[in-house]
Protein backbone atom coordinates (compact mmCIF):
# COMPACT_ATOMS: atom_id res chain seq x y z
CA UNK A 1 0.00 0.00 0.00
CA UNK A 2 0.98 3.23 -0.33
CA UNK A 3 -0.54 6.78 -1.14
CA UNK A 4 0.71 10.21 0.35
CA UNK A 5 0.14 12.71 2.94
CA UNK A 6 -1.46 16.13 2.40
CA UNK A 7 0.21 18.92 4.22
CA UNK A 8 -2.84 21.26 5.19
CA UNK A 9 -0.38 23.59 7.62
CA UNK A 10 2.98 22.83 8.95
CA UNK A 11 5.03 25.02 11.97
CA UNK A 12 7.24 27.60 9.96
CA UNK A 13 10.23 24.87 11.00
CA UNK A 14 8.38 21.25 9.56
CA UNK A 15 10.88 19.44 6.88
CA UNK A 16 11.15 16.01 6.16
CA UNK A 17 14.46 14.26 8.18
CA UNK A 18 15.64 10.63 8.28
CA UNK A 19 19.27 9.63 9.55
CA UNK A 20 21.56 11.85 7.16
CA UNK A 21 24.03 12.14 4.53
CA UNK A 22 27.50 10.13 5.68
CA UNK A 23 30.30 10.59 3.81
CA UNK A 24 30.60 14.11 2.62
CA UNK A 25 32.65 16.15 5.26
CA UNK A 26 35.75 16.18 3.04
CA UNK A 27 32.89 18.60 0.74
CA UNK A 28 31.96 20.18 3.57
CA UNK A 29 28.48 19.04 4.42
CA UNK A 30 27.83 17.36 8.02
CA UNK A 31 25.24 14.95 8.15
CA UNK A 32 22.58 16.48 9.50
CA UNK A 33 19.20 14.45 9.66
CA UNK A 34 16.55 14.28 12.10
CA UNK A 35 18.13 16.67 15.51
CA UNK A 36 16.61 13.99 17.96
CA UNK A 37 17.51 10.76 16.13
CA UNK A 38 16.18 8.73 19.27
CA UNK A 39 12.85 9.36 18.32
CA UNK A 40 12.94 7.97 14.80
CA UNK A 41 14.13 4.76 16.79
CA UNK A 42 11.18 5.04 19.15
CA UNK A 43 8.95 5.55 15.69
CA UNK A 44 10.78 2.34 14.04
CA UNK A 45 9.89 0.67 17.29
CA UNK A 46 6.43 1.48 17.33
CA UNK A 47 5.49 0.77 13.73
CA UNK A 48 7.56 -2.06 13.32
CA UNK A 49 9.45 -0.81 10.38
CA UNK A 50 13.71 0.77 10.20
CA UNK A 51 14.53 3.66 11.54
CA UNK A 52 16.15 4.73 8.34
CA UNK A 53 12.75 5.38 7.24
CA UNK A 54 12.18 9.63 6.94
CA UNK A 55 9.38 11.19 8.80
CA UNK A 56 8.22 14.83 9.92
CA UNK A 57 10.23 17.12 12.02
CA UNK A 58 8.22 19.29 13.58
CA UNK A 59 9.69 22.58 16.29
CA UNK A 60 7.50 23.78 18.68
CA UNK A 61 4.24 23.94 16.47
CA UNK A 62 2.69 20.98 14.58
CA UNK A 63 0.30 20.87 11.66
CA UNK A 64 -2.51 19.48 10.26
CA UNK A 65 -2.22 16.17 7.91
CA UNK A 66 -3.96 13.72 6.31
CA UNK A 67 -3.72 10.76 4.31
CA UNK A 68 -4.84 9.51 0.97
CA UNK A 69 -4.87 5.56 2.40
CA UNK A 70 -5.47 4.52 5.23
CA UNK A 71 -2.49 3.87 7.27
CA UNK A 72 -0.70 4.02 10.31
CA UNK A 73 1.57 6.83 11.98
CA UNK A 74 3.43 7.26 15.14
CA UNK A 75 4.30 10.02 17.09
CA UNK A 76 7.27 10.70 18.91
CA UNK A 77 9.94 13.39 20.43
CA UNK A 78 9.02 16.17 21.71
CA UNK A 79 5.44 16.07 23.32
CA UNK A 80 2.34 17.69 21.17
CA UNK A 81 -0.96 17.98 21.73
CA UNK A 82 -2.74 15.61 19.10
CA UNK A 83 -6.47 14.74 17.36
CA UNK A 84 -7.76 12.60 14.84
CA UNK A 85 -10.86 13.86 13.57
CA UNK A 86 -11.20 16.04 16.65
CA UNK A 87 -10.62 12.72 19.09
CA UNK A 88 -7.23 13.25 21.21
CA UNK A 89 -4.72 10.54 20.71
CA UNK A 90 -1.70 10.20 23.13
CA UNK A 91 1.87 10.75 22.02
CA UNK A 92 4.91 8.61 21.88
CA UNK A 93 2.55 6.03 20.46
CA UNK A 94 1.09 4.62 16.96
CA UNK A 95 -2.44 4.66 15.58
CA UNK A 96 -4.70 4.37 12.83
CA UNK A 97 -5.22 7.28 10.51
CA UNK A 98 -7.83 6.56 8.38
CA UNK A 99 -8.16 7.60 4.32
CA UNK A 100 -9.15 11.40 4.81
CA UNK A 101 -9.45 11.90 8.19
CA UNK A 102 -7.89 14.91 10.05
CA UNK A 103 -4.46 14.51 11.96
CA UNK A 104 -4.17 17.60 14.14
CA UNK A 105 -1.01 18.65 15.93
CA UNK A 106 -0.68 21.01 17.81
CA UNK A 107 1.63 23.23 19.91
CA UNK A 108 4.40 21.56 22.03
CA UNK A 109 3.85 20.54 25.73
CA UNK A 110 7.45 19.13 26.46
CA UNK A 111 10.81 19.62 24.63
CA UNK A 112 11.44 21.09 21.27
CA UNK A 113 11.07 18.26 18.27
CA UNK A 114 8.39 16.26 17.71
CA UNK A 115 8.30 13.60 15.21
CA UNK A 116 5.55 12.57 12.82
CA UNK A 117 6.24 8.92 11.13
CA UNK A 118 3.83 7.13 8.83
CA UNK A 119 4.14 3.38 8.16
CA UNK A 120 6.57 2.97 5.21
CA UNK A 121 8.31 6.32 5.41
CA UNK A 122 8.14 9.34 3.62
CA UNK A 123 8.93 8.52 -0.01
CA UNK A 124 10.34 11.77 -1.30
CA UNK A 125 12.91 11.49 -3.58
CA UNK A 126 16.50 10.51 -2.18
CA UNK A 127 19.18 13.57 -3.07
CA UNK A 128 23.01 12.21 -1.88
CA UNK A 129 21.28 9.29 -0.64
CA UNK A 130 19.23 10.49 1.78
CA UNK A 131 15.57 12.12 2.48
CA UNK A 132 16.73 14.42 5.00
CA UNK A 133 16.19 18.67 5.00
CA UNK A 134 19.14 20.20 5.23
CA UNK A 135 19.02 23.82 5.33
CA UNK A 136 22.33 25.10 5.67
CA UNK A 137 23.06 23.71 2.19
CA UNK A 138 20.02 24.18 0.99
CA UNK A 139 19.00 20.99 0.31
CA UNK A 140 15.28 20.38 0.63
CA UNK A 141 12.77 22.86 2.46
CA UNK A 142 10.26 23.75 4.88
CA UNK A 143 7.24 21.73 4.03
CA UNK A 144 4.18 24.09 2.80
CA UNK A 145 0.35 24.21 2.91
CA UNK A 146 -0.95 22.14 0.34
CA UNK A 147 1.86 20.06 -0.26
CA UNK A 148 1.98 16.68 -0.62
CA UNK A 149 4.32 13.69 0.42
CA UNK A 150 4.87 10.55 -1.06
CA UNK A 151 4.46 7.58 1.42
CA UNK A 152 6.73 4.46 0.73
CA UNK A 153 4.91 1.06 0.83
CA UNK A 154 4.20 0.01 4.35
CA UNK A 155 5.75 -3.74 5.39
CA UNK A 156 3.70 -3.55 8.60
CA UNK A 157 0.46 -2.55 10.19
CA UNK A 158 0.94 -1.42 13.95
CA UNK A 159 -1.72 0.68 15.47
CA UNK A 160 -2.32 1.02 19.15
CA UNK A 161 1.07 0.94 20.32
CA UNK A 162 2.95 3.20 23.24
CA UNK A 163 6.61 3.09 23.98
CA UNK A 164 8.05 4.71 26.95
CA UNK A 165 9.76 7.55 25.42
CA UNK A 166 13.51 8.25 27.05
CA UNK A 167 13.54 11.42 29.72
CA UNK A 168 15.10 13.84 27.35
CA UNK A 169 12.91 16.91 27.45
CA UNK A 170 14.04 18.95 30.20
CA UNK A 171 17.19 19.30 30.12
CA UNK A 172 19.12 18.35 33.14
CA UNK A 173 22.90 16.76 33.17
CA UNK A 174 25.13 16.62 30.14
CA UNK A 175 28.30 14.33 29.53
CA UNK A 176 30.52 15.67 27.47
CA UNK A 177 34.32 14.56 27.06
CA UNK A 178 37.46 16.54 26.37
CA UNK A 179 37.77 18.45 23.18
CA UNK A 180 40.36 19.42 20.77
CA UNK A 181 41.55 22.58 22.69
CA UNK A 182 39.72 21.46 26.37
CA UNK A 183 43.47 22.07 27.62
CA UNK A 184 44.24 25.29 26.54
CA UNK A 185 41.34 27.05 29.07
CA UNK A 186 42.53 27.34 32.63
CA UNK A 187 42.08 24.41 35.04
CA UNK A 188 39.77 27.39 36.98
CA UNK A 189 37.78 28.08 33.59
CA UNK A 190 36.50 24.60 33.09
CA UNK A 191 35.87 24.00 37.25
CA UNK A 192 33.27 27.35 36.79
CA UNK A 193 32.07 25.49 33.72
CA UNK A 194 31.47 23.00 34.94
CA UNK A 195 29.84 24.11 37.91
CA UNK A 196 27.62 26.54 35.77
CA UNK A 197 23.70 25.92 35.47
CA UNK A 198 23.49 27.24 31.64
CA UNK A 199 19.75 28.12 30.73
CA UNK A 200 19.13 26.89 26.49
CA UNK A 201 19.00 30.75 25.51
CA UNK A 202 16.33 30.79 22.61
CA UNK A 203 18.80 31.14 19.64
CA UNK A 204 19.34 27.63 18.87
CA UNK A 205 18.85 25.90 15.56
CA UNK A 206 19.76 22.80 14.32
CA UNK A 207 23.32 24.37 13.33
CA UNK A 208 23.82 25.10 17.32
CA UNK A 209 22.00 25.94 20.62
CA UNK A 210 23.78 28.72 22.92
CA UNK A 211 24.11 28.30 26.44
CA UNK A 212 22.88 31.01 28.56
CA UNK A 213 24.28 31.75 32.32
CA UNK A 214 24.33 34.33 34.90
CA UNK A 215 28.19 34.42 35.13
CA UNK A 216 31.60 35.68 33.22
CA UNK A 217 32.47 34.36 29.78
CA UNK A 218 34.25 31.67 29.17
CA UNK A 219 37.51 32.66 27.59
CA UNK A 220 40.96 30.90 26.87
CA UNK A 221 43.57 32.66 28.87
CA UNK A 222 45.93 35.09 26.79
CA UNK A 223 43.92 35.06 23.83
CA UNK A 224 44.13 32.27 20.98
CA UNK A 225 44.30 31.85 17.28
CA UNK A 226 43.15 28.50 15.82
CA UNK A 227 43.76 27.95 12.62
CA UNK A 228 40.21 26.81 10.97
CA UNK A 229 39.55 23.01 11.57
CA UNK A 230 37.20 20.27 11.86
CA UNK A 231 34.05 20.66 14.67
CA UNK A 232 31.70 18.02 14.76
CA UNK A 233 28.21 17.70 16.25
CA UNK A 234 28.82 18.00 20.04
CA UNK A 235 31.24 20.06 20.06
CA UNK A 236 30.87 23.01 22.53
CA UNK A 237 32.67 25.86 20.65
CA UNK A 238 33.41 29.32 22.58
CA UNK A 239 32.25 32.15 20.49
CA UNK A 240 34.08 36.05 20.68
CA UNK A 241 31.15 37.06 23.66
CA UNK A 242 32.19 33.64 25.59
CA UNK A 243 29.10 31.75 25.78
CA UNK A 244 29.21 28.55 24.76
CA UNK A 245 27.00 26.88 22.00
CA UNK A 246 26.50 23.19 21.53
CA UNK A 247 26.56 22.46 17.24
CA UNK A 248 24.23 20.27 16.22
CA UNK A 249 23.65 18.37 13.21
CA UNK A 250 24.09 21.35 10.66
CA UNK A 251 26.45 22.38 11.84
CA UNK A 252 29.69 23.88 9.55
CA UNK A 253 32.62 21.64 8.82
CA UNK A 254 35.29 23.75 10.04
CA UNK A 255 35.68 26.45 12.15
CA UNK A 256 37.94 28.66 14.50
CA UNK A 257 36.19 28.90 17.80
CA UNK A 258 37.99 27.15 20.85
CA UNK A 259 35.69 24.37 22.04
CA UNK A 260 36.11 23.40 25.58
CA UNK A 261 34.50 20.00 25.22
CA UNK A 262 32.25 17.61 23.20
CA UNK A 263 29.03 16.26 23.86
CA UNK A 264 28.51 12.20 23.96
CA UNK A 265 26.30 11.64 21.38
CA UNK A 266 23.79 9.63 23.87
CA UNK A 267 23.55 13.23 25.33
CA UNK A 268 22.86 15.40 22.20
CA UNK A 269 19.37 14.59 21.80
CA UNK A 270 19.00 16.17 25.19
CA UNK A 271 20.16 19.03 24.57
CA UNK A 272 18.32 19.78 20.70
CA UNK A 273 15.22 18.96 23.01
CA UNK A 274 15.33 21.41 25.99
CA UNK A 275 12.98 23.64 25.82
CA UNK A 276 14.28 27.52 25.98
CA UNK A 277 14.99 28.41 29.68
CA UNK A 278 15.84 24.74 30.41
CA UNK A 279 18.51 23.71 32.84
CA UNK A 280 21.74 22.38 31.20
CA UNK A 281 24.89 21.19 33.74
CA UNK A 282 28.02 19.81 32.04
CA UNK A 283 30.37 16.84 33.27
CA UNK A 284 33.31 15.92 32.22
CA UNK A 285 33.99 12.24 31.86
CA UNK A 286 37.10 10.16 30.47
CA UNK A 287 36.94 9.06 27.12
CA UNK A 288 36.68 5.23 28.55
CA UNK A 289 33.67 6.50 31.17
CA UNK A 290 32.30 7.65 27.65
CA UNK A 291 32.79 4.95 26.28
CA UNK A 292 30.92 2.67 28.67
CA UNK A 293 28.24 5.20 28.73
CA UNK A 294 27.50 5.12 25.24
CA UNK A 295 27.77 0.90 24.45
CA UNK A 296 25.11 0.94 27.33
CA UNK A 297 23.13 3.48 25.68
CA UNK A 298 23.58 1.88 21.83
CA UNK A 299 22.48 -1.24 23.67
CA UNK A 300 19.30 0.77 25.03
CA UNK A 301 18.48 1.46 21.57
CA UNK A 302 18.80 -1.49 19.80
CA UNK A 303 16.43 -2.71 22.82
CA UNK A 304 14.09 0.16 21.44
CA UNK A 305 12.58 -2.48 19.00
CA UNK A 306 10.94 -5.18 21.70
CA UNK A 307 9.86 -2.20 24.04
CA UNK A 308 6.77 -1.23 22.41
CA UNK A 309 4.07 -2.41 24.29
CA UNK A 310 0.15 -2.36 23.11
CA UNK A 311 -1.78 0.91 24.51
CA UNK A 312 -4.12 -0.19 27.33
CA UNK A 313 -7.56 0.94 26.50
CA UNK A 314 -11.25 0.36 27.55
CA UNK A 315 -11.97 -2.21 24.94
CA UNK A 316 -15.53 -0.86 24.97
CA UNK A 317 -13.84 2.29 23.12
CA UNK A 318 -12.40 0.55 20.52
CA UNK A 319 -15.41 0.00 18.41
CA UNK A 320 -13.36 -1.83 15.90
CA UNK A 321 -11.38 -4.18 18.26
CA UNK A 322 -11.86 -7.26 16.44
CA UNK A 323 -9.87 -5.83 13.50
CA UNK A 324 -6.72 -5.11 15.50
CA UNK A 325 -4.33 -6.84 14.69
CA UNK A 326 -1.89 -6.68 17.98
CA UNK A 327 0.83 -9.23 17.25
CA UNK A 328 1.92 -8.85 13.83
CA UNK A 329 4.93 -7.21 12.86
CA UNK A 330 7.06 -7.66 15.79
CA UNK A 331 10.78 -7.07 14.36
CA UNK A 332 13.60 -8.82 15.81
CA UNK A 333 14.92 -7.45 19.16
CA UNK A 334 18.92 -8.45 17.87
CA UNK A 335 18.40 -5.67 14.73
CA UNK A 336 21.81 -4.03 14.74
CA UNK A 337 19.93 -0.48 14.14
CA UNK A 338 23.78 0.80 13.45
CA UNK A 339 24.41 -1.71 11.03
CA UNK A 340 24.79 -0.11 7.50
CA UNK B 1 56.89 23.94 22.86
CA UNK B 2 54.37 21.61 20.97
CA UNK B 3 55.86 19.40 18.06
CA UNK B 4 53.80 17.98 14.97
CA UNK B 5 52.66 16.20 13.38
CA UNK B 6 49.86 15.69 16.36
CA UNK B 7 47.34 13.53 17.15
CA UNK B 8 44.09 14.18 19.12
CA UNK B 9 40.58 12.37 19.59
CA UNK B 10 37.69 14.78 18.35
CA UNK B 11 35.00 13.67 21.11
CA UNK B 12 34.28 9.76 20.15
CA UNK B 13 33.61 10.63 16.30
CA UNK B 14 37.68 10.27 15.15
CA UNK B 15 41.10 11.46 15.16
CA UNK B 16 42.31 14.82 14.75
CA UNK B 17 46.18 14.88 12.60
CA UNK B 18 47.42 18.07 12.82
CA UNK B 19 50.51 19.31 10.79
CA UNK B 20 51.68 22.84 12.14
CA UNK B 21 49.82 25.55 14.01
CA UNK B 22 49.51 28.08 11.46
CA UNK B 23 48.54 27.66 7.90
CA UNK B 24 51.69 27.07 5.55
CA UNK B 25 52.30 25.73 2.00
CA UNK B 26 54.29 22.89 3.38
CA UNK B 27 51.47 22.01 6.10
CA UNK B 28 48.57 21.91 3.62
CA UNK B 29 50.79 19.70 1.17
CA UNK B 30 51.22 17.49 4.04
CA UNK B 31 47.59 16.98 5.16
CA UNK B 32 46.41 16.73 1.38
CA UNK B 33 49.18 13.73 0.72
CA UNK B 34 48.31 12.29 4.22
CA UNK B 35 44.49 12.70 3.66
CA UNK B 36 45.10 10.51 0.19
CA UNK B 37 47.35 8.05 1.78
CA UNK B 38 44.79 6.76 4.79
CA UNK B 39 42.16 6.82 2.14
CA UNK B 40 44.42 4.54 -0.09
CA UNK B 41 45.07 2.45 2.90
CA UNK B 42 41.58 1.47 2.96
CA UNK B 43 41.04 0.28 6.82
CA UNK B 44 38.03 -1.06 7.40
CA UNK B 45 37.60 1.52 10.97
CA UNK B 46 37.72 4.56 9.27
CA UNK B 47 34.89 5.82 7.98
CA UNK B 48 35.34 8.77 6.32
CA UNK B 49 38.37 11.56 6.05
CA UNK B 50 38.29 15.37 5.24
CA UNK B 51 40.79 17.98 5.53
CA UNK B 52 40.99 21.60 7.06
CA UNK B 53 44.15 24.12 5.52
CA UNK B 54 46.89 21.71 8.11
CA UNK B 55 44.99 18.59 9.92
CA UNK B 56 43.25 15.75 8.59
CA UNK B 57 40.22 14.47 10.48
CA UNK B 58 40.07 10.33 10.48
CA UNK B 59 36.00 9.63 11.33
CA UNK B 60 36.05 6.09 13.11
CA UNK B 61 34.08 5.09 15.91
CA UNK B 62 35.97 5.58 18.76
CA UNK B 63 33.26 4.06 21.32
CA UNK B 64 33.73 0.33 19.40
CA UNK B 65 37.32 1.11 18.19
CA UNK B 66 40.69 0.44 19.81
CA UNK B 67 41.75 4.15 20.04
CA UNK B 68 45.29 3.24 20.81
CA UNK B 69 45.49 1.21 17.72
CA UNK B 70 44.25 3.47 15.47
CA UNK B 71 46.83 6.11 16.90
CA UNK B 72 49.68 3.86 16.40
CA UNK B 73 48.31 2.75 12.99
CA UNK B 74 48.38 6.77 11.95
CA UNK B 75 51.51 6.86 13.50
CA UNK B 76 52.84 4.11 11.43
CA UNK B 77 51.91 6.15 8.49
CA UNK B 78 52.73 9.56 9.60
CA UNK B 79 56.62 7.50 9.87
CA UNK B 80 57.01 6.39 6.52
CA UNK B 81 57.75 9.19 4.49
CA UNK B 82 58.60 13.26 5.08
CA UNK B 83 54.93 14.23 4.61
CA UNK B 84 55.79 18.03 4.67
CA UNK B 85 57.51 17.35 1.32
CA UNK B 86 55.33 14.50 -0.12
CA UNK B 87 54.73 15.38 -3.72
CA UNK B 88 50.85 16.87 -4.85
CA UNK B 89 48.26 13.78 -5.59
CA UNK B 90 47.50 12.42 -9.15
CA UNK B 91 44.49 12.81 -11.32
CA UNK B 92 43.66 16.51 -9.90
CA UNK B 93 42.09 18.86 -12.11
CA UNK B 94 42.97 22.27 -13.19
CA UNK B 95 39.69 24.50 -14.37
CA UNK B 96 39.89 27.88 -16.05
CA UNK B 97 37.13 29.81 -14.85
CA UNK B 98 35.71 33.00 -16.71
CA UNK B 99 34.95 35.99 -14.24
CA UNK B 100 34.35 39.30 -14.78
CA UNK B 101 36.47 42.03 -12.01
CA UNK B 102 35.18 45.06 -10.59
CA UNK B 103 31.92 46.72 -12.30
CA UNK B 104 28.87 46.97 -10.26
CA UNK B 105 28.78 42.65 -10.13
CA UNK B 106 32.56 42.67 -8.20
CA UNK B 107 32.22 46.38 -6.28
CA UNK B 108 35.16 46.14 -4.57
CA UNK B 109 38.05 45.16 -6.42
CA UNK B 110 39.17 48.67 -6.49
CA UNK B 111 39.11 48.44 -2.21
CA UNK B 112 40.99 45.39 -2.67
CA UNK B 113 43.94 47.00 -5.35
CA UNK B 114 44.09 49.58 -3.14
CA UNK B 115 44.64 47.39 -0.23
CA UNK B 116 47.19 45.09 -2.16
CA UNK B 117 48.73 48.89 -3.04
CA UNK B 118 48.38 47.81 -6.76
CA UNK B 119 46.32 49.92 -9.17
CA UNK B 120 42.85 47.89 -10.53
CA UNK B 121 44.52 46.77 -14.09
CA UNK B 122 47.27 45.04 -12.35
CA UNK B 123 45.16 43.70 -9.44
CA UNK B 124 43.07 42.25 -12.16
CA UNK B 125 46.55 40.57 -13.76
CA UNK B 126 47.56 39.51 -10.68
CA UNK B 127 44.01 37.32 -9.92
CA UNK B 128 43.96 36.73 -13.65
CA UNK B 129 46.70 34.49 -13.85
CA UNK B 130 48.07 33.45 -10.33
CA UNK B 131 47.10 29.84 -10.36
CA UNK B 132 45.43 28.84 -6.97
CA UNK B 133 45.25 25.68 -5.69
CA UNK B 134 42.31 24.38 -3.61
CA UNK B 135 43.48 24.18 0.07
CA UNK B 136 40.42 23.00 1.88
CA UNK B 137 36.78 22.76 1.42
CA UNK B 138 34.59 23.99 4.12
CA UNK B 139 31.93 26.23 5.57
CA UNK B 140 29.56 25.40 2.96
CA UNK B 141 29.07 22.51 0.63
CA UNK B 142 31.55 22.47 -1.77
CA UNK B 143 33.41 25.59 -1.47
CA UNK B 144 37.10 26.09 -2.28
CA UNK B 145 39.83 28.24 0.05
CA UNK B 146 42.42 28.51 -2.43
CA UNK B 147 45.99 29.79 -1.97
CA UNK B 148 48.23 31.20 -2.56
CA UNK B 149 48.40 34.95 -3.80
CA UNK B 150 51.40 37.20 -3.63
CA UNK B 151 52.55 38.97 -0.32
CA UNK B 152 50.64 42.09 -1.33
CA UNK B 153 47.53 40.48 -1.34
CA UNK B 154 47.90 39.54 2.43
CA UNK B 155 45.63 42.18 2.85
CA UNK B 156 42.89 42.37 6.27
CA UNK B 157 39.48 41.12 6.47
CA UNK B 158 37.25 44.10 6.62
CA UNK B 159 35.58 45.14 9.72
CA UNK B 160 31.92 45.04 9.16
CA UNK B 161 30.33 42.74 7.24
CA UNK B 162 29.06 42.69 3.78
CA UNK B 163 25.22 41.79 4.61
CA UNK B 164 25.17 38.97 1.31
CA UNK B 165 27.29 38.54 -1.67
CA UNK B 166 25.84 36.29 -4.51
CA UNK B 167 26.74 32.85 -4.83
CA UNK B 168 29.56 32.30 -7.34
CA UNK B 169 31.35 35.30 -6.07
CA UNK B 170 35.26 35.41 -6.32
CA UNK B 171 36.38 36.70 -2.52
CA UNK B 172 39.84 37.61 -1.44
CA UNK B 173 41.46 38.12 1.81
CA UNK B 174 44.97 36.80 3.94
CA UNK B 175 46.34 36.09 0.13
CA UNK B 176 43.15 33.32 -0.70
CA UNK B 177 40.38 33.42 -2.86
CA UNK B 178 37.11 32.08 -2.20
CA UNK B 179 34.27 31.37 -4.89
CA UNK B 180 30.79 30.90 -2.40
CA UNK B 181 28.45 28.06 -2.75
CA UNK B 182 25.46 30.49 -1.63
CA UNK B 183 24.84 33.73 -1.12
CA UNK B 184 26.87 34.27 2.11
CA UNK B 185 27.38 37.64 4.49
CA UNK B 186 31.09 38.05 4.59
CA UNK B 187 34.14 40.32 5.76
CA UNK B 188 36.40 39.16 2.46
CA UNK B 189 36.04 41.99 -0.55
CA UNK B 190 34.30 40.97 -3.68
CA UNK B 191 36.78 41.48 -5.94
CA UNK B 192 35.32 39.45 -8.90
CA UNK B 193 31.86 37.25 -10.06
CA UNK B 194 31.66 33.46 -11.68
CA UNK B 195 28.68 31.70 -12.75
CA UNK B 196 30.57 28.63 -11.19
CA UNK B 197 28.53 26.52 -9.13
CA UNK B 198 30.37 24.70 -6.35
CA UNK B 199 27.29 22.12 -5.37
CA UNK B 200 25.33 20.48 -7.44
CA UNK B 201 23.28 18.57 -5.36
CA UNK B 202 21.35 17.04 -7.89
CA UNK B 203 24.23 16.08 -10.03
CA UNK B 204 25.63 12.42 -10.30
CA UNK B 205 29.00 14.58 -9.18
CA UNK B 206 27.21 17.07 -6.80
CA UNK B 207 30.98 18.71 -5.99
CA UNK B 208 32.82 20.16 -8.69
CA UNK B 209 35.78 20.71 -6.45
CA UNK B 210 38.44 18.18 -5.04
CA UNK B 211 41.16 19.64 -2.14
CA UNK B 212 44.28 20.00 -4.11
CA UNK B 213 42.94 20.52 -7.85
CA UNK B 214 43.68 24.32 -9.32
CA UNK B 215 41.57 27.14 -10.68
CA UNK B 216 42.66 29.90 -12.68
CA UNK B 217 39.90 32.94 -13.11
CA UNK B 218 40.58 34.65 -16.53
CA UNK B 219 38.97 37.90 -17.12
CA UNK B 220 35.95 37.97 -19.21
CA UNK B 221 33.25 40.71 -20.31
CA UNK B 222 30.46 41.57 -17.97
CA UNK B 223 28.43 40.56 -21.39
CA UNK B 224 30.24 37.12 -21.93
CA UNK B 225 29.36 36.35 -18.32
CA UNK B 226 25.77 37.26 -18.47
CA UNK B 227 25.67 35.00 -21.50
CA UNK B 228 27.04 31.86 -19.56
CA UNK B 229 24.83 32.66 -16.88
CA UNK B 230 21.84 32.97 -19.00
CA UNK B 231 22.69 29.56 -21.15
CA UNK B 232 24.86 27.35 -18.87
CA UNK B 233 22.67 24.26 -17.41
CA UNK B 234 25.82 22.07 -16.17
CA UNK B 235 27.46 24.19 -13.37
CA UNK B 236 30.61 25.03 -14.73
CA UNK B 237 29.45 28.73 -15.84
CA UNK B 238 31.55 28.31 -18.70
CA UNK B 239 34.44 26.34 -17.15
CA UNK B 240 36.97 24.23 -19.09
CA UNK B 241 38.80 21.92 -17.21
CA UNK B 242 42.21 19.96 -17.79
CA UNK B 243 43.67 17.07 -16.06
CA UNK B 244 46.98 17.78 -14.59
CA UNK B 245 49.72 15.30 -14.75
Amino acid sequence: MSGHLIIHTAGPGSSVQDMGRAGFLAYGLTRGGAADQIALHEAAALLGQSPTHAAIEMVGVGGTFESSVDTVIALTGAEMSASIDGSAVVWHASHSLPKGAKLKIGGVLKGTYGYLSVAGGIDTPQIMGARSTHFKAGIGSVLEPGQTLPLGAATTQRPGFLIAASDRFAGGDIRIVPSVQTDQFSPETLTRFAQTTFRRDARGNRQGVRMDAETDGFFVDGGLSIVSEVITEGDIQVTGDGAPYVLMCECQTTGGYPRIGTVLPCDLARVAQAPVGAPLRFRFVTVDEAREVEIKSRAEIKALAGRAKPLVRDPHDISDLLSYQLVSGAVSATTDPFAE
Amino acid sequence: MISYPQIKTVGLSGLLVTFAEKMSSPANRAALAFRAAVVAADWPEVRETSMSLVSVYVVADLVSEDIPKLISKLEGLLAQTDWYAAPLPKGRTLWHVPTVYGTDLAPQLAEAAELAGVDPDTAIQQLSTTRMRVLTIGFAPGQPYMGELGENWNIPRQQDLTKSVPAGALVAAIRQLVVFTAPTPTGWRHVGQTAFHNFRQKAQQPFALTPGDELLFPQVSRQTLQDIMATDASGNGGAERETLP
